[in-house]
């Protein structure tokens, strides 16, 4: 223990820290940010001598920035199908990432046929079918429309479904669990679209359909799209990039992604879900017993440890802070619980305000690592009750093979050496 | 999935309302363009499994067969059996097991979901250049070789929404059966 520390600080097996630790035991602690920030280092012999960079003057300003050129591995992790070019995915890093809000440019991506090129002048949104009068709208029109911001997750329905597999995959948390993002969202609310074209009342759905090769297309319940859909123009910011749906997509809060349809280019008010391709032969969760649940839309409660992860290997014993995500398509996060003995006790993690509905919550735990091998947890509870499953309860509906909504807790195990790996505990 | 503990749901279903209620009372400019029927009838490729939007045309496998061997074959391999890209036929009698295979015969529930799929988006270098009739072709090709229409069944629009397909009552509606899991 160092000096500051009291049994009292201990709050769950295996060196778990009450969280007041972090709050109170200093600023600089906290600030300093990474891992193994807090493990005592002596400074080294080096001189502290006047750098290059401030004797001389920097770069100019320039027009669009860029980051670091010594982050240029911060990146996307890409990965495609065999034989059909741009029908394929691309991870967010959260390994290497840190805070809620996930950059454009490493924003995950899921394309069933490629990035279109769309040009904004030309693109129009169709609205049609059970409605008093079909409306088509220019982008130009759109953004002249009140608009609602939000920041807000989108994650993949397919996210963490190679944890299923028997044997866990060793892969960095990025790749295991890229297929989210955080953004702030800007754009137009459906309602006020829907009800300038006078929907029907009674027609119970919206056929979304996307300006891409492949016209994606899902069929999306009324009531969501009264309720909190926009029609997204602007992500952080600046207008939508083209891997995201430039010039405007479908954004269904809390919502598996591939119903916040891209490039959206057609909404048609239908008295039945169409059962297009993305929601019947994919986008489907096939139980064990053979059946098949349909139309599983919210993102339900989960919660990743991003470091320590795979990769992100601990310095010796020590203090650390164990970080990460937590989220529900269903609300707000109203706790996430940590454990460094593999389940048996958890205590109450530190949750980084803003706590905001359907978004990233970024939850901090101090840990004292005594460098015996450890394994750690993270489990969410969202602002229904709902708690986040073990993997063993997941896999005791779904099975061991690849299946969309796996929000199993994940398990990452501590080598004496301090290596991290993928485990099923 | 999830489990439970014990909520202030009511809380959270008054917050909700609160929200709903102002949002429907906002007020658009009133910039879009009004369309004709028949203009928006251009964009409408969508199919709805009552066969609604199912286009004039007809097709038989065998006019299948000659298509699918000069334009799918190379991805989706000889009689639809996959490779490199998605298996289109067989695995009937699979979804239970844990190597499921999952096509259009073994999974899909409704037939009119390839005739919406394949115009739409196949083949992958050249969508929306298939005839219609060319379309309804492949589909009775495909139906055919997974043995749910006989091989001289005429598939139109009249025909293709009465397909029953095999996994038809292989799914359950948690949307909006399951309550707890909508917002």
């Amino acid at each position: 223990m160092s000096k500051h520390e009291t049994s009292l600080d201990v709050v769950a097996g295996n060196g778990l820290l009450h969280r007041r630790w972090f709050l109170t035991q200093g600023a600089a602690l906290v600030g300093a940010g990474g891992l193994g920030l807090m493990s005592a280092r002596p400074v080294g012999a080096e001189p502290l001598d006047v750098p290059a960079w401030m004797k001389a003057p920097g770069v100019p300003m320039s027009a669009y920035g860029q980051p670091a050129k010594y982050e240029k591995d911060v990146q996307r992790v890409v990965g495609g199908t065999p034989n059909v070019v741009g029908n394929g995915v691309s991870f967010t890093p959260h390994h290497r990432l840190h805070g809620t809000i996930t950059p454009n440019s490493l924003h995950f991506e899921r394309h069933h046929s490629g990035v279109p090129d769309i040009d904004p002048e030309r693109h129009r949104l169709l609205i049609h079918g059970a409605v008093r009068r079909p409306l088509a709208f220019k982008v130009d029109a759109l953004l002249r429309y009140p608009t609602v911001t939000r920041i807000q997750f989108l994650e993949c329905a397919g996210n963490s479904g190679s944890n299923l597999a028997p044997q866990p995959p060793q892969a960095p948390c990025g790749v295991l669990h890229g297929l989210m993002s955080c953004s702030e969202w800007t754009g137009v609310p459906l309602s006020i679209l829907m009800n300038e074209a006078g929907a029907d009342r009674s027609a119970g759905w919206v056929l979304a359909e996307g300006g891409d090769a492949a016209a994606m297309s899902r069929s999306v319940p009324r009531a969501k799209i009264m309720d909190d859909a926009i029609v997204a123009l602007y992500q952080n910011g600046e207008r939508l990039r083209p891997e995201n749906g430039y010039p405007m997509r479908l954004f269904l809060p809390g919502y598996e992604g591939n119903m916040s349809v891209k490039w959206l280019r057609r909404l048609k008010v239908v008295n039945a879900a169409t059962m297009t391709r993305d929601e019947t032969s994919h986008y489907t969760d096939v139980l064990l017993n053979g059946k098949a649940l349909m139309f599983t839309y919210p993102m339900e409660v989960k919660s990743i440890i991003t470091s320590p992860s795979t990769g992100l290997a601990l310095h010796g014993p020590g203090l650390y802070e164990v970080t990460g995500l937590a989220w529900s398509g269903l609300g707000k996060i109203r706790r996430v619980e940590v454990s460094a003995d593999g389940g048996s006790s958890w205590a109450e993690a530190a949750l980084s305000e803003p706590v905001l509905l359907k978004a990233f919550t970024r939850f901090r735990m101090a840990w004292r690592w005594n460098g015996s091998p450890a394994v750690l947890k993270s489990r969410a509870v969202d602002e229904t009750g709902a708690v986040q499953p073990t993997r063993e309860a997941f896999v005791r509906e779904r099975g061991e093979r690849m299946n969309y909504h796996n929000n199993a807790i994940q398990s990452w195990s501590i080598a004496a050496s301090g290596e991290v790996s993928n485990v099923y505990a | 999935m999830s489990t439970r503990e014990n909520v202030g749901r009511l809380l959270v279903a008054g917050a909700g309302a609160l929200w709903l209620s102002t949002a429907s009372a906002q007020q658009g400019p009133n910039l879009g363009v009004e369309v004709s029927a028949a203009d928006a009838a251009a964009w409408d490729i969508s199919i709805q499994p009552d066969g609604a939007g199912l286009p004039p045309g007809k097709g038989k496998a065998a006019d299948g067969e000659k298509i699918y061997a000069a334009k799918c074959i190379a991805c989706h391999g000889a009689n639809g059996a996959g490779q490199p890209n998605d298996r289109l036929v067989g695995g009937q009698g699979t979804i239970t097991q844990l190597a499921q295979v999952r096509t259009i015969g073994s999974y899909w529930p409704y037939a009119t979901t390839a005739f919406d799929y394949i115009r739409r988006a196949m083949p992958f270098q050249a969508p929306e250049s298939l005839t219609n009739d060319e379309v309804y072709a492949l589909t009775a090709y495909l139906l055919a070789k997974n043995g749910i229409i006989r091989e001289r069944d005429e598939m139109n629009a009249r025909t293709l929404p009465k397909v029953r397909m095999p996994n038809r009552d292989g799914f359950i509606l948690a949307y909006p059966q399951r309550t707890d899991r909508s917002p």
